[in-house]
């Protein structure tokens, strides 16, 4: 018996341009519930942009996302497509969570502020529920002693880690980390890279664009390779890693290596 | 034979100039209050997404900061009243000064709002706070925060503009002064107790907003 389980997330020939330079022609991805898939390649080949597609943080020309079956960012009827309202966009981006390079904590709350705001104003919890939520989350990070620091009293791992939690608290079906340690000082890359992990040995579905090599192989279950706007070559992290088979995978990994 | 000061009937007066100094701190209250709404609107709209709101703020900062805040006064005073808008003194003068610390808020507004980083938006964005929750939860606090130091020194020159009243016959601190000169003949004290007076009230708001400043988290 074949049990077909419906992907989590759904990117179907998605493209997407910045004025006349095509960022994105025509990807295809799925990601699986409690699955970890990173995306590699070099800057300018899309990965992020593909990111911020999913969290309708960009608007993208054709194709479609589908997350959990529900059409993301646009209503297709027919053949003509419109972009949702705003109130319904911001009701899609609370299913994804997002977490930025450069952590984007909000700077006048707290830690458990930053956690608290979207769990208030969002989903609507009372105050006491929020905060334990925040507390509880904080904890898994590994900062319960900061619930009540501002963000410019912690160091660029601790905010990290914040944010991480912020993302988390939501509940969201789908984690998006968008090249977390890049503006990290090496030491405090190591932090933050062991939060992830144990999210994903949780069993989150975490989709995340990344510089660390050693980490994509590690924590992912599958690795995409992205090229020019699109998906160049994908599969398991041994393979990508040990047997790339297009040439241009092969000169990446070597570039990344040295 | 040299001027020699006596300050006796200043001493006697001293109610009229505090009851002056109430007054006028009464009037740049209440322009501030209406001009920080008026320039909230105003720098909203000069980084909004409406190109005619753009335009309507960009105007409005540029006449009236280009108008002595006296001709405002005057104006608003003796002109509308030909157009059947009638107000009392001390109205039409806060409505004046609201609309001209309005302006200079619009640009103070404005240069906070731009200071506001766009990661931090976006993290609103991606937790699904809807634009309105953005600003208010999270724009305008990072905003103010940012146009406090500025928004102290607009405050302050504003308690200073309140002298204007003076010239519509609004019995402020300078109009009282004026009157005191004008009946004791003491020029000398009567201007330099009213000068002390000003320049302690603008140091007590000034340490005011400084605590204030204080209060807020750094960043």
């Amino acid at each position: 018996m074949e049990l077909h389980v419906r992907p989590l997330l759904q990117i179907q020939t998605l493209h997407k341009r910045f004025h006349d330079v095509e960022v994105l022609k025509g990807v295809n991805l799925e990601v699986r519930e409690r699955e970890v898939v990173s995306i590699i390649g070099s800057s300018g080949s899309g990965k992020t942009t593909l990111l911020r597609c999913v969290n309708l943080l960009e608007e993208f020309d054709s194709g479609q996302i589908l997350l959990d079956g529900e059409s993301i960012g646009y209503r297709i009827g027919g053949d003509r497509r419109r972009r949702l309202s705003d109130r319904a966009l911001s009701r899609q981006r609370s299913m994804t969570g997002m977490v930025f390079q450069s952590f984007n904590l909000f700077p006048h709350l707290t830690a458990a502020g930053n956690i608290m705001l979207g769990l208030r104003k969002v989903r609507r919890l009372p105050k006491d529920e929020a905060r334990s939520i925040a507390e509880k989350w904080l904890g898994r990070v590994g900062l319960s002693q900061r619930a009540d620091h501002y963000p410019s009293q912690l160091s660029g791992g601790q905010q990290q880690r914040v944010a991480i939690a912020r993302a988390l608290a939501m509940n969201p079906k789908l984690v998006l980390l968008d090249e977390i340690t890049s503006a990290l000082d090496p030491e405090l890359v190591q932090e933050v890279l062991l939060t992830v992990k144990s999210l994903a040995e949780e069993g989150s579905t975490l989709l995340i664009v990344t510089h660390e090599m050693r980490f994509a192989r590690d924590v992912s279950h599958r690795v995409v390779f992205m090229e020019q706007g699109q998906i160049a070559e994908q599969g398991p992290p041994a393979e990508i890693f040990g047997n790339p088979k297009s040439p241009r995978l092969a000169e990446f990994l070597r570039s990344a290596r040295s | 034979m040299g001027y020699t000061l006596n300050f006796a009937v200043i001493w006697a007066n001293l109610d009229k100039l505090l009851s002056g100094l109430a007054l006028g701190l009464g009037l740049a209250l209440g322009a501030v209050a209406m001009g920080t709404v008026i320039g909230l609107i105003g720098g909203f709209a000069s980084v909004g997404p409406s190109k005619l709101g753009r335009r309507i703020a960009g105007a409005y900062v540029t006449v009236i900061r280009n108008l002595p805040i006296l001709v405002i006064v005057l104006l608003a005073y003796f002109a509308l009243p030909e157009y059947g808008i009638r107000l009392d003194k001390v109205q039409s003068f806060v409505a004046s000064l609201a609309i001209y610390a309005g302006a200079y808020l619009t640009e103070v507004f404005r240069a906070g709002l731009v200071s506001v980083p766009k990661g931090v938006v976006e993290a609103g964005r991606a937790i699904g706070l809807t634009r309105f929750q953005i600003s208010l939860y999270v724009v305008m606090p990072i905003m103010l925060r940012n146009a406090l130091p500025a928004l102290g020194s607009t405050f302050i020159s504003l308690f200073k503009d309140t002298s204007i009243a003076a010239a519509i016959a609004i019995p402020e601190l300078t109009f009282q002064a004026r009157k005191i000169n004008v009946e004791s003949f003491r020029v000398v004290e009567t201007w330099i107790v009213a000068s002390g007076l000003y320049i302690a009230t603008c140091l007590v708001i000034a340490a005011g907003l400084r605590s204030l400043e204080r209060r807020f988290p750094k960043f």
